[in-house]
C-alpha cells in the first residue's frame, strides 16, 4: 500500500473563498445602464478621456473664477504690448511685470483668460450640435426603420443626399445662406450630422423589430407607438450613445473649423478656432497665440474621442474579449 | 367537453409567404377547433406550417407573409375582419402566447416584474403598485423561489427556466381563455422541460385555460394533450384523441412519425426514417403531399395520390384523416387492407 499524500485535498470538503466570504451564486439588481457604465471606467481609454472632459467642464463652469481678467479685457494700459510672450513668475518673470501665463494676444487681451472662457463656447456648441442632430436624427430612424416601406424609402434617401456632400462643404454652404454666426454654425453642423444618426438608429430599428420580444409583445396587444418607444428604442441606444459621444468631438471640430473660416463664432467673442484664426500670420513671432487654442481644440476632442473609444469598447458585444 | 361550443374555429385557413423565389403555401386550408379548457397539440416537423397557422390566428404573421383566405373565429367572433383595436385587445387579453426562445423573447432593457406588470397595464389599466404587486403574485404563481427578489432581475439574470417561467406568467397575468405554447420546452433542458410541462398542466388544471400546444416532440404531446392535430406541408392530415392516435394512427405519416420515436426498454439496431424530405412549399406535389415519401401508398397499389388530392375525412367519430387509403374505406364502407408499416 503506498502511503496517503497529505496535500491532495479533500474532495467533499467545501470550497472556501481565501478571505473566508461565502461562495455562491450573487444576484445583485445592477441597472443595465449603471453596468454598462461600469465597465465603461473599467477601459483606460474611458478614465482618461473622462478625466480630461472633467477638466474642461470645470475650466467652462468655473470660467469666472479661473480666467484672471475678463475675455475681452483689453490691457494695453497696464504696460503690456500687442503679443507679448508668455510671463510666468514661477519661471523667472520678473516679478514687477503682471504675470500672463499664455501670453497677451494680437488686441492686448489675456490669452489665458480667453482660452478659459472659450471651453464655454466649444462645450456648448459641441453638445447642442450633437443634441439637435440626434434627437432629429433619432426620430428619423425609428420611423424609416419601424414603419419601412414608404416613410423608409423618403426618409433613407433624403439621408443619402446629405450624406452625399462632404460634411464640412454642406455647414459652410448653409452658413453661407443663412448668415454666419454661432447660432446658424450650430444649426449647419447639426443639420449635417442628423444622416449618420438617422442610419445607425435605422440599423438598430431594423434588427431590434424581428427579435422574439417584440413579436411577444405584439402577442400581448400592445400597441405600435408603445412598443416603438418602450421596446425598440431602449434597446437601440447603446450604438446611439457611442456615436454621440464621439459626435460631439467632430461637431467641436466643426465649430473650431468654420470659426476659423469666419463663418462662426464672430470677434470679439471668445473662441478657439477663431483665435487661431486671428493668429495665424504670426506663428514666427508669437507661436503660442496659436500653440495654446490648438491644443485646447485637440485635448477637447481627443477628451471625447477617449470617452467614446471606451463606451464602444464597453458596450459592443462584438469587441468583448 | 367534448360537445360545448368552439372557442377557436379555423377554417380553410391559407397564410402564403410572398419570396422572391415564389409563394411559399406554409399553410394551405387548414381546419382546426379549441373548445373551451382543452388542450389541443399541434404536431409536425420543422416548416410543417404549426407555427404560423397560430400566428395567422392572432394575425401576427409579419411581411411577406399574407394571410389569403379561410376563417378564423374566436368565440364567434371573426378574428380576421375585426379592427385591429379590438384585436390588440383579445391579444393578450384573451389569447396569449409562449414562445421558444423564453430569453431572446424577454426585453433585456426592463426587468421581468415590470414585463408581466405591463401586461396589466395594458390589459387592465391598474395602478403602479397594484401592478407590481400582482406581477410578484404570478411569479410566485409560476414556482419562482424568492419572486419579490426575480421580479427586479433582468432577463440576462434569469436561467433559460426561469424566464420561461416568466413567460408563462406573462401569458397567464391576464386570466386568458386561450393559451398558444410554440415550443415551450425546445429551449430548455430535459429536466427543466418536465418541470415547465409539469407547471403548465397544473395552471391548466387551476385556471381551466384552453391550450394549442405546437410541438415537434410526442412525447410532450401523449402527456398533455387531449387532443392532436398532425401537420404535414401546411395541411392537416390527421387529428383526432389522443390516446386515439398513439392507439391506432391512420395516416401513413403518423405512423411513420410514431415509428421514429425511439422506446426505451427495447432493443432497435437502427431507428426508423421516413424516407425522403418534406415537399418544397413554393413546388407542391400536384396530389397528397406526402405521396412522394408514402410507401403505405406502394403497398397497397395505389396511384391517385399522385395526382389527387386526399380530403380530410372523419372516418371514425373525431377521427379525421388525409387519407386515400382511409377516406375510401370510410366511403365505400369495404375495409381495406393495409400492408403494415415497417416499425
Amino acid at each position: 500500500m503506498t502511503a496517503i499524500d497529505p496535500v491532495v485535498p479533500d474532495p467533499f470538503e467545501p470550497p472556501i473563498s481565501p478571505q473566508g466570504v461565502e461562495l455562491g451564486p450573487t444576484l445583485r439588481s445592477r441597472g443595465l445602464w449603471r453596468d454598462a457604465l461600469r465597465a465603461t471606467f473599467r477601459t483606460r481609454s474611458a478614465q482618461v478621456g473622462s478625466a480630461f472632459l472633467l477638466l474642461l467642464v470645470l475650466l467652462a463652469v468655473f470660467a469666472p473664477l479661473i480666467a484672471p481678467y475678463g475675455p475681452n479685457e483689453v490691457l494695453l494700459d497696464t504696460g503690456v504690448s500687442v503679443r507679448e510672450k508668455p510671463c510666468i513668475h514661477l519661471f523667472g518673470c520678473s516679478d514687477d511685470k503682471p504675470q500672463h501665463i499664455m501670453g497677451i494676444d494680437g488686441n492686448g487681451r489675456d490669452e489665458f483668460s480667453r482660452i478659459v472662457y472659450g471651453a464655454r463656447v466649444s462645450m456648448l456648441s459641441g453638445v447642442v450640435c450633437v443634441t439637435i442632430g440626434l434627437v432629429i436624427g433619432t426620430l428619423l430612424g425609428l420611423v424609416a426603420g419601424f414603419y419601412g416601406r414608404a416613410a423608409d424609402s423618403v426618409i433613407m434617401r433624403c439621408m443619402d443626399v446629405l450624406l452625399a456632400f462632404p460634411a464640412l462643404l454642406l455647414a459652410i454652404t448653409i452658413v453661407t445662406v443663412l448668415g454666419r454666426g454661432l447660432v446658424n454654425a450650430i444649426i449647419a453642423i447639426s443639420l449635417v450630422s442628423i444622416p449618420i444618426y438617422a442610419r445607425i438608429v435605422r440599423a438598430s430599428v431594423l434588427s431590434i423589430r424581428e427579435l422574439d420580444f417584440v413579436a411577444a409583445d405584439r402577442a400581448l396587444g400592445v400597441r405600435n407607438r408603445r412598443i416603438l418607444w418602450h421596446r425598440v428604442f431602449p434597446n437601440a441606444l447603446t450604438p446611439l450613445v457611442v456615436q454621440a459621444t464621439l459626435g460631439i468631438a467632430t461637431a467641436v471640430l466643426e465649430v473650431a473649423a468654420l470659426s476659423f473660416l469666419g463663418l462662426g463664432v464672430q470677434p470679439p467673442t471668445a473662441e478657439w478656432g477663431s483665435m487661431l484664426a486671428s493668429e495665424r500670420n504670426n506663428v514666427f513671432t508669437a507661436f503660442f497665440l496659436v500653440l495654446f487654442p490648438g491644443i485646447m481644440i485637440m485635448i477637447n476632442v481627443l477628451a471625447f474621442n477617449l470617452l467614446g473609444d471606451g463606451l464602444r469598447d464597453a458596450l459592443d458585444p462584438r469587441l468583448n474579449k | 367537453m367534448s360537445d360545448s361550443e368552439p372557442l377557436l374555429d379555423i377554417s380553410e385557413l391559407r397564410t402564403w409567404f410572398f419570396t422572391g423565389d415564389g409563394i411559399v403555401k406554409a399553410v394551405d386550408g387548414v381546419d382546426l377547433s379549441v373548445r373551451k379548457g382543452e388542450v389541443l397539440g399541434l404536431v409536425g416537423e420543422s416548416g410543417s406550417g404549426k407555427s404560423v397557422t397560430m400566428f395567422s390566428a392572432l394575425r401576427l404573421v409579419a411581411t411577406p407573409g399574407r394571410i389569403v383566405g379561410g376563417s378564423v373565429r374566436f368565440d364567434g367572433v371573426d378574428v380576421l375582419g375585426m379592427p385591429v383595436k379590438e384585436l390588440r385587445q383579445i391579444r393578450g387579453d384573451r389569447i396569449t402566447m409562449v414562445f421558444q426562445q423564453p430569453n431572446s423573447s424577454l426585453n433585456p432593457c426592463y426587468r421581468a416584474g415590470h414585463q408581466i406588470a405591463e401586461v396589466y397595464r395594458v390589459h387592465q389599466h391598474m395602478r403602479r403598485a397594484e401592478r407590481d404587486e400582482r406581477a410578484v403574485e404570478m411569479l410566485r404563481k409560476v414556482g419562482i423561489p424568492d419572486p419579490g427578489r426575480r421580479a427586479r432581475a433582468f432577463p440576462h439574470q434569469l436561467s433559460g427556466g426561469m424566464a420561461q417561467r416568466v413567460m408563462i406568467a406573462m401569458a397567464l397575468a391576464a386570466g386568458p381563455e386561450l393559451l398558444i405554447a410554440d415550443e415551450p420546452t425546445t429551449a430548455l433542458d430535459v429536466t427543466i422541460q418536465a418541470q415547465i410541462l409539469e407547471l403548465m398542466a397544473q395552471l391548466r388544471f387551476e385556471l381551466g385555460t384552453a391550450m394549442v400546444l405546437i410541438t415537434h416532440d410526442l412525447g410532450v404531446v401523449a402527456e398533455m394533450a387531449d387532443r392532436v392535430a398532425v401537420m404535414y406541408a401546411g395541411q392537416i392530415v390527421e387529428e383526432t384523441a389522443t390516446r386515439a392516435l398513439f392507439a391506432e394512427p391512420l395516416h401513413p405519416y403518423t405512423r411513420g412519425l410514431i415509428g421514429s420515436v425511439p422506446v426505451i426498454g427495447r432493443r432497435q439496431d437502427e431507428l426508423s426514417v421516413i424516407p425522403g424530405r418534406v415537399p418544397n412549399l413554393i413546388d407542391l406535389p400536384a396530389g397528397c403531399r406526402f405521396a412522394p415519401r408514402c410507401e403505405a401508398r406502394i403497398e397497397a397499389g395505389l396511384t391517385r395520390c399522385i395526382d389527387e388530392m386526399p380530403a380530410l375525412v372523419e372516418v371514425t367519430p373525431g377521427h379525421r384523416v388525409r387519407c386515400f387509403l382511409h377516406s375510401d374505406a370510410a366511403e365505400s364502407a369495404t375495409p381495406v387492407t393495409i400492408g403494415s408499416v415497417r416499425r
